[in-house]
C-alpha cells in the first residue's frame, strides 16, 4: 500500500515548532540552575517527537540532528551527565538550528547544510565529553532483525532446504496478547510447512486454567528460507518461550549456534487436537493485496489539492470553541425551520410571529458572527513565548542582569494581528533592553535593584487589545530628546514641547537616541518604522517615561483585522465606509465658517482651529448629487495622529459593522481606500484608507 | 474489520498512523496519551492497542501495563511505537505485557504488515 505522507507534513511541521518551542522555553528554565528532572523530560519529549515524525516523514537529515540531541538530553536525563550552561548554550542553538531546517523544508528550499554542520559538530562535541559514563551506543539504525538473534549473525550459510523449530511457550505467553496460532501462519507463508503439537504437559482437566499456554510444538518449514525470516517471526516471543531452530537438511551432527539450549525434545504426537490446527491460512493473507489500487487514485487527487494548499497556514482552535459555534448552528437551524413554517402558509397575522423569527434569526447570526471570530483569536502568548529566549541571549550579550515578567499571555487576539505585531514587538523589546535597562553597576549606583525588569502585559480593552511593555530603566530623558531633535534639524528650536510631545520625537523618522549603533538596536530606522506598522494594522503607539525610573510604551490594536465598526456615508450615488475609529465627529457648517485659500484648497473653522476639507467626490470622481457646496451636505471629522481633517459628503447613513475583503488580493492598490465590503444589498462599498487621506489632504 | 485504538501524543504521527490503519479498513479511533488511551480503551473494547512510548501524562508502556490489568484487555495485542530498538525499552515493554514493537522511523506498509500479524 503506497500512502502520500505529505498530506502530513503541514501538520508534523507545526507540531515541530511546538516542540521546538517548547524546548526552548524548558532550556531557559534549565539554565536559571534549576535542575528539574520534569523540565528535561519535557525538552527529551521534544527531540524525541521531532525525530521519530522527521525519520517516518522522510526527513533524515532533521532525523539525523535530532538523534545527536535525544542522546546528549537521554543521558542529562538519566543524571549520567550534568547539566551545564555550555550545553545548553548548544542545546539553544540546535534549536534555532533545527527550526531553520524545518523552515526550509517546508518553504521546499534546501537546507543550509554548512551552519547545520557546525552545530551538528558542535553538539557532537559535547556529547563526546564528559559523559560520566561511555556514551550509549546509538541505536537508532539498528533494524530489529539484525539485533535480535545471534543466530543471524553467526550463521553463514543463511540459507538452508527448510528448518526445524522446537516452540515451547512459557505459560504466561499468550499474557501479551501473543498467538501462536497467528506466528505459525506466518511461517506457513514461508514454504511448505508441518506442525505436531506436544499436549503432555497438559494438566488434569480441573486442574486446567485456561489463560495458560501447556502446549509445545515442533515445526518444520520446508523452503530456501533465510533464518532471519524464522527468527523475526519468533521475535516478539523472544524470552517467553523456549525456541530452538534448526537447519533441516543437515541431520543435527554439530549443533548449529543455538539462542537457547533447549529440552530435550519431548515424545510428539501428530496432531489431533483441531483447537490449534492452522485450517487455510492463505486465503486469508492473499485477499488483502488488491486493495491498494484504489487508494492510490485517491492519493493522486490529495496530492493535487496538496501542492495549492501548501502555503496555507493554519490554525488549532479550542474544542470548546467549536463546540459553541455548533450550537449557534444549531440554534440557527431550528429558527430556519420555524420560519418555512411561518413562511408555509403565511397569513397577515402571522405578521408578529414572523418578525419575532426573523429577530431571533438576526441574533443568532450576530452571536454565530462571533463564534466564528473567535476562532481566529489566538492566545497572545504565541508571539509573547518568543520574548524569554530573546530577553535571555540579548542580556548576557550586553552583560545586564534582565527579568522578564510576561502578564495576560492568554488574552486573545485575531491571528493576523499576531502575526504582523510580532516584529514591531520584538524591536521595542531590544530597545528597552539596550537603552531602556542599565548595566548592573549604574543600577545599583541609582539605588535600584541590581535587576532589571521589563514587563509584557496583555489586556483588552473596550474593543481593542492594550499591549504594555513596561520596564525600569533609565527612562527617556526629555531634555536630550529636544536638544537631539533641535540638532537633527526635527523641529523648530524656540518650540515648546510638552512631556507628551517630546517623547513623541522618538517616533520621528531619523531620530536615535543611542550614541552608538549597536547591533542590538539602533540604527536609526527603528521607531517610525514600528509606528507606521503599528498604524498599518489600524493601532497606535503611545509612550510614557519618568526620566530615572522607567519607560511605558502601549500598543493598541484592534482585536481583529476581518471586521471594523464604520461609519457609511453617501457621495453622490456611492456609499463609503469611514472607519468609526477615525471620526472625531461630524457636523453641519455654515457657508461662514469657510475658508478659501487660494492654491491651497479649503478650509473650515471649527472651535479656533483651521481643518482642511477633502471633497470626496473630486477625489473618487463621483458624479456630485445637488449638494456641491460644503455647507449643505455634512462634515465628517476624521483625526489621524493629533492632525485632524474634514471629509466632505453628501450624508450619514448610519454606523455598521463591516466585512473587510482587500482589494489589493482581488483588484489593485487604489489610494484612499484600504479595502472594500458588501453591503447588505449586495452593493460593494469602498473603505476609507483614513491616514492615506489625512496625508493627502496636508500636501 | 478489527477496530485500533492509535496513542501517540504526536499529531502527525497519530494522523499518518490512523490514516494507514483506516484506508487499510481498520476501524481507528485516536488518544493523546495514556491516561486518554486508558479512558477510551474501557468505554470500548479494541482488537489492538497501537500505543507511543513517550508520552506525556502517561506513558506507553505504563500504559500497557495498566491495559492489561484490564480483564478485557488481557490477551488484547498491543503493539508500542517507539525509536528506541535497544533491548532495554523492549524489554520494559515486554514485561509490561506489550505484545510486540515496531521501530520508528516506519511506513505505512510496515505498520500494515506488523499489524496483520497479530490481527491475521
Amino acid at each position: 500500500m503506497s500512502i502520500d505522507m505529505s498530506q502530513f507534513h503541514q501538520v508534523f511541521f507545526e507540531e515541530c515548532f511546538e516542540g521546538l518551542e517548547a524546548m526552548e522555553s524548558g532550556l531557559l528554565n534549565l539554565d536559571t540552575g534549576d535542575i528539574d528532572s520534569e523540565v528535561i523530560n519535557t525538552i527529551f519529549r521534544g527531540a524525541h517527537s521531532i525525530k521519530g515524525g522527521s525519520g517516518t516523514f522522510g526527513f533524515n537529515n532533521v532525523a539525523d540532528f535530532t538523534h545527536i540531541m535525544e542522546t546528549l538530553l537521554d543521558e542529562m536525563r538519566d543524571g549520567r551527565r550534568k547539566v551545564t550552561q555550555p550545553a545548553i548554550t548548544v542545546l539553544l542553538g540546535s534549536v534555532d538550528c533545527l527550526r531553520t531546517m524545518l523552515t526550509s523544508i517546508q518553504g521546499e528550499q534546501s537546507v543550509d547544510s554548512a551552519s547545520v554542520g557546525k552545530y551538528k559538530s558542535a553538539l557532537e562535541i559535547e556529547l563526546a565529553g564528559s559523559a560520566e559514563e561511555p556514551s550509549v551506543t546509538a541505536s537508532m539504525d539498528t533494524p530489529i532483525a539484525n539485533e535480535s538473534s545471534g543466530l543471524a549473525a553467526d550463521e553463514v550459510d543463511l540459507t538452508e532446504q527448510g528448518w526445524k523449530i522446537a516452540f515451547c511457550p512459557y505459560l504466561d505467553l499468550l499474557k501479551t496478547g501473543n498467538d501462536p496460532v497467528r506466528m505459525f501462519r506466518e511461517l506457513a507463508e514461508l514454504g511448505e510447512y508441518s506442525v505436531s503439537v506436544n499436549t503432555h504437559d497438559i494438566p488434569a482437566f480441573y486442574e486446567l486454567d485456561p489463560e495458560e499456554c501447556n502446549l509445545s510444538w515442533a515445526l518444520e518449514v520446508v523452503g530456501d528460507i533465510p533464518v532471519g525470516e524464522i527468527t523475526e517471526i519468533f521475535n516478539w516471543v523472544e524470552g517467553d518461550c523456549e525456541l530452538d531452530i534448526q537447519p533441516l537438511a543437515k541431520k543435527i551432527a554439530k549443533p548449529a549456534p543455538v539462542e537457547k539450549v533447549t529440552e530435550p525434545e519431548p515424545s510428539v504426537q501428530e496432531i489431533e487436537q483441531p483447537k490449534v490446527v492452522p485450517v487455510e491460512i492463505n486465503t486469508a493473507a492473499t485477499t488483502e493485496v488488491s486493495k491498494p489500487e484504489v487508494q492510490q487514485s485517491d492519493n493522486e487527487q490529495s496530492k493535487a489539492s496538496a501542492t495549492s494548499v501548501k502555503a496555507s497556514s493554519s490554525i488549532r482552535v479550542d474544542t470548546a470553541k467549536i463546540d459553541t459555534l455548533i450550537n449557534m448552528v444549531g440554534e440557527v437551524v431550528i429558527t430556519q425551520s420555524m420560519l418555512s413554517l411561518i413562511g408555509e402558509n403565511f397569513s397577515m397575522d402571522k405578521l408578529a410571529q414572523l418578525k419575532r423569527g426573523l429577530s431571533q434569526l438576526e441574533r443568532h447570526i450576530r452571536d454565530m458572527q462571533q463564534s466564528v471570530m473567535n476562532i481566529r483569536m489566538v492566545p497572545i502568548s504565541f508571539v509573547f513565548s518568543r520574548f524569554p529566549r530573546l530577553v535571555h541571549d540579548i542580556s548576557s550579550k550586553l552583560g545586564k542582569k534582565i527579568e522578564l515578567k510576561l502578564v495576560g499571555e492568554s488574552t486573545e487576539v485575531d491571528k493576523a494581528v499576531v502575526e504582523l505585531i510580532s516584529d514591531p514587538l520584538v524591536h521595542l523589546i531590544r530597545n528597552s533592553l539596550d537603552h531602556g535597562i542599565e548595566m548592573p553597576a549604574d543600577r545599583i549606583a541609582a539605588g535600584k535593584p541590581e535587576t532589571g525588569t521589563i514587563e509584557l502585559n496583555a489586556y483588552h480593552r473596550g474593543g481593542h487589545i492594550v499591549i504594555e511593555i513596561i520596564d525600569d530603566g533609565r527612562g527617556l530623558d526629555r531634555k536630550k530628546l529636544i536638544s537631539k531633535a533641535i540638532e537633527k534639524g526635527l523641529i523648530d528650536e524656540n518650540s515648546v514641547l510638552g512631556d507628551k510631545q517630546a517623547f513623541e520625537l522618538i517616533f520621528m523618522p531619523g531620530f536615535s537616541t543611542a550614541e552608538s549603533v549597536t547591533d542590538i538596536s539602533g540604527r536609526g530606522v527603528g521607531m517610525d518604522v514600528v509606528r507606521r506598522n503599528i498604524q498599518a494594522l489600524g493601532g497606535n503607539i503611545e509612550i510614557i517615561s519618568d526620566f530615572g525610573k522607567g519607560t511605558t510604551i502601549s500598543i493598541h490594536l484592534p482585536l481583529t483585522l476581518a471586521i471594523i465598526d464604520g461609519q457609511s456615508v453617501a457621495v453622490g450615488n456611492e456609499i463609503y465606509i469611514v472607519p468609526l475609529v477615525s471620526i472625531k465627529e461630524s457636523i453641519n457648517i455654515t457657508e461662514n465658517m469657510l475658508n478659501k485659500i487660494a492654491g491651497k484648497g479649503e478650509t473650515f473653522r471649527l472651535r479656533n482651529q483651521y481643518i482642511p476639507i477633502i471633497r470626496m467626490h473630486e477625489i473618487f470622481n463621483v458624479r456630485p448629487t445637488n449638494k456641491a457646496n460644503p455647507g449643505e451636505g455634512v462634515i465628517v471629522v476624521v483625526e489621524r495622529q493629533g492632525v485632524l481633517c474634514g471629509l466632505f459628503v453628501d450624508e450619514l447613513l448610519g454606523p455598521q459593522q463591516v466585512v473587510v475583503k482587500s482589494l489589493e488580493t482581488n483588484y489593485r492598490r487604489v489610494r484612499g481606500v484600504s479595502g472594500a465590503t458588501i453591503l447588505g444589498d449586495g452593493s460593494v462599498a469602498l473603505i476609507l484608507d483614513i491616514p492615506g487621506l489625512v496625508r493627502f489632504s496636508n500636501r | 474489520m478489527a477496530s485500533i485504538l492509535a496513542v501517540d501524543d504526536s499529531t502527525s504521527m497519530r494522523k499518518m498512523v490512523t490514516f494507514t490503519l483506516k484506508s487499510a479498513g481498520y476501524e481507528v479511533e485516536e488518544a493523546v496519551d495514556g491516561v486518554d488511551a486508558l479512558t477510551k480503551a474501557q468505554s470500548k473494547q479494541f482488537d489492538c492497542i497501537v500505543t507511543d512510548v513517550n508520552m506525556p501524562n502517561k506513558d506507553g508502556i505504563t500504559l500497557i501495563r495498566d491495559l492489561r490489568l484490564l480483564p478485557d484487555y488481557k490477551f488484547i495485542p498491543m503493539l508500542m511505537l517507539t525509536t528506541e530498538s535497544s533491548v532495554e525499552k523492549k524489554q520494559e515493554g515486554k514485561a509490561a505485557g506489550a505484545t510486540g514493537w515496531i521501530v520508528k522511523p516506519f511506513d505505512p506498509d510496515q505498520l500494515l504488515k506488523t499489524l496483520k500479524k497479530v490481527l491475521g
